[in-house]
């Protein structure tokens, strides 16, 4: 008779187990699914792509240099030089988005058990790799599978659209001195902008320097003599500073670019953000190598 | 054996000469001096004139004007570890561009580059502030204020030049940290134009003060009592170095190390005496610099090294070997 009740006392003991368990998985998911909800992003690429991928709403903190009309009302966090940590905790995020080598803030966050993608600057590859990852990590896979397919389709398009036309030998400039052609900063041999060129069907003219960035003396821009001359400027630039600023080029006449008058300034401030524009800009740039082919 | 002075002179001027022939690309010189070929068509021409033979003479030109300034210096403040830069004439030339660099301003004029103004007018209230504060102690300027306040004056630039960094992006903060490393690819003769006029001025001072600076190195009584007008010699010696360093800064920004090394250096070979120390420092000065500027175009081509990091790197060794070798002797 003793052992009637052992089997109703070992039920209610499975049945309190059992909801236990089922409590604590239903506790447990939100955290193991660990979707972000308040985001802070150092990285302005970054930024860009949270917002292509729709997790707009759930980013809380950018970098001082995002300017987009979508995240302008956000806190601004500081950047790669400057980031303000306290100000990224009072935020209570739970995904903060660093650039690699902040290492210092990336200690700071880990002490805190705040989550952090750190991210990396690449190549033009890399660009839809990192939209992947980032959508692996705030559960918008699907969305973020769409803007990658979209951004290699794009880039894979321009690629057959200007295979097998000539390559004129190009100068991608991104930086010098306002009205002289003094401190000319190019794209060299390494980086998103070299392989833009390169999709875009053009010849780097400094493709042999492993950098991303060189700064080449005027000797070295008349001897490399590139036919195409493309600058690549912020948004602050003005027309008026754009026309006087190209009639320095001038002074190198024997550049074939020169010659051809074949300088095309490009104003806007995603230029030189590899995000997921980037297959819009590298279109813009065919379309000046290569107007025949469009 | 003393080297004949005339020996400086003429190795200098060799050098000067010579260094348009060198560079990171090889030229047709009989392309380049055939001038039935258009200038325009002609690559090897451009190369010689446009980008070579302007940045020696920026080179020559920044050199001797650094140089020079660095000798009129030491014998105004009486102090052997002055430098064109140490009343803060550079620091001011810095900020001023570095400001037009991060904030993006632009003057559209054909005669004078943008940026150089900028570093000029920089210099040039730099120069004020420290002649306000230093003016008028006595007969005389006070040297111990010109110092202090030239000193105070470029730690508090540099403070606001990393300010301005600081708080501008990365890519403009890269920009002016290079700017500040110093540069003589002029790429044209406009900055050389709009800076000789300032440093003819300043040379044709230079060339009345050496006997002036021989007597104010014994000390301001002294000079008065040999009857030196010691504040119009200190007026001239401070306005015309502080002329010549800031239209040096203005070609090529603050290329250091000559101000310092050149002086000593020529000190060591031919005597204190002012009257040869100082043409003495301007044709080594330039040698110097036109050689350190060849080392940055040609080292890492068709990477550029910044010429202020060949000018400390390499003269540095070089100056402390000299200064070994003379002890020894």
């Amino acid at each position: 008779m003793d052992t009637c009740p052992k089997p109703t006392k070992l039920k209610h003991y499975l049945i309190i187990i059992g909801a236990v368990c089922l409590l604590s998985v239903t506790t447990v998911l939100p955290a193991s699914g660990e979707i972000p909800r308040r985001i802070v992003s150092v990285v302005p690429a970054v930024t860009q792509i949270l917002l292509a991928i729709g997790a707009g709403p759930q980013i809380t903190g950018v970098s001082s240099f995002d300017d987009s009309q979508e995240v302008a009302s956000l806190p601004k966090v500081g950047a790669l030089l400057n980031p303000d940590i306290e100000k990224i905790f009072s935020l209570s995020p739970d995904l903060v988005v660093l650039y690699k080598n902040q290492i210092e803030e990336h200690t700071q966050l880990k002490r805190a058990r705040i989550k952090t993608f750190l991210y990396h600057h690449g190549t033009l590859p890399d660009i839809p790799k990192t939209v992947r990852t980032i959508g692996k990590h705030i559960g918008k896979e699907f969305e973020a599978e769409q803007v990658a397919v979209g951004i290699e389709t794009e880039l894979r398009k321009l690629k057959e659209q200007t295979t097998g036309l000539a390559k004129p030998k190009t100068l991608l400039v991104f930086g010098r001195e306002p009205n002289s052609i003094r401190n000319v900063y190019a794209s060299g041999g390494v980086g998103f902008l070299h392989d833009i060129l390169e999709v875009a069907g053009a010849t780097n003219v400094f493709a042999n320097i492993p950098r991303e960035a060189t700064r080449p003396s005027s000797e070295t821009i008349l001897a490399v003599a590139p036919e195409i001359i493309i600058e690549l400027r912020s948004k602050h630039a003005t027309e008026n500073n754009i026309n006087s600023d190209n009639n320095a080029w001038k002074t190198f006449s024997s550049l074939p670019a020169v010659k051809s008058e074949k300088i095309y300034v490009l104003t806007g401030n995603d230029l030189v953000v590899p995000g997921p524009n980037v297959a819009h800009v590298a279109k813009q740039i065919a379309e000046l190598i290569h107007p025949e082919a469009f | 054996m003393k080297t004949p002075r005339v020996v400086f002179h003429l190795a200098a001027f060799a050098i000067c000469v010579l260094a348009p022939f060198v560079g990171s690309t090889s030229i047709n010189l009989y392309s380049a001096f055939n001038f039935e070929i258009p200038f325009s068509d002609n690559i090897d021409a451009q190369i010689l004139f446009i980008a070579r033979i302007p940045r020696v003479i920026a080179g020559a030109l920044v050199g001797a004007a650094l140089a020079t300034s660095g000798v009129v210096l030491q014998a105004l403040l009486r102090n052997p570890l002055a430098t064109p830069f140490t009343l803060g004439v550079s620091a001011g030339g810095s900020l001023g561009a570095i400001l037009v660099i991060v904030l993006g301003f632009s003057v559209s004029s054909p005669f004078v580059p943008t940026v150089a103004l900028a570093s000029f007018i920089g210099s040039l209230t730099a120069v004020s502030i420290v002649y306000y504060l230093a003016r008028f102690r006595g007969n005389r300027l006070s040297t111990n204020v010109l110092l202090l306040a030239g000193v105070t004056l470029n730690s508090l630039f540099s403070a606001t030049i990393m300010f301005v960094q600081y708080m501008a992006d990365y890519t403009q903060s890269f920009y002016s940290i290079r700017w500040l490393m110093g540069n003589l690819d002029v790429s044209g003769y406009t900055p050389i134009i709009s800076a000789l006029p300032l440093l003819l001025v300043a040379f044709a001072v230079f060339c009345y003060l050496p006997r002036a600076l021989n007597v104010l190195t014994l000390g301001a009584d002294s000079a008065s009592a040999r009857g030196v007008n010691v504040l119009a010699t200190q007026r001239l010696a401070f306005f015309s170095a502080s002329l010549a360093t800031g239209a040096a800064v203005a070609i090529g920004g603050p290329i250091g190390f000559i101000g310092i090394i050149i002086p000593h250096a020529v000190r060591i070979f031919v005597g204190a005496d002012h009257r040869v120390v100082l043409p003495i420092s301007a044709s080594l000065g330039a040698a110097f610099l036109v050689i350190c500027d060849i080392g940055a175009r040609t080292i890492l081509s068709p990477v550029e090294l910044p010429v202020g990091v060949i000018t400390a790197m390499f003269g540095g060794p070089f100056f402390l070997w000299i200064l070994v070798r003379n002890q020894q002797n």
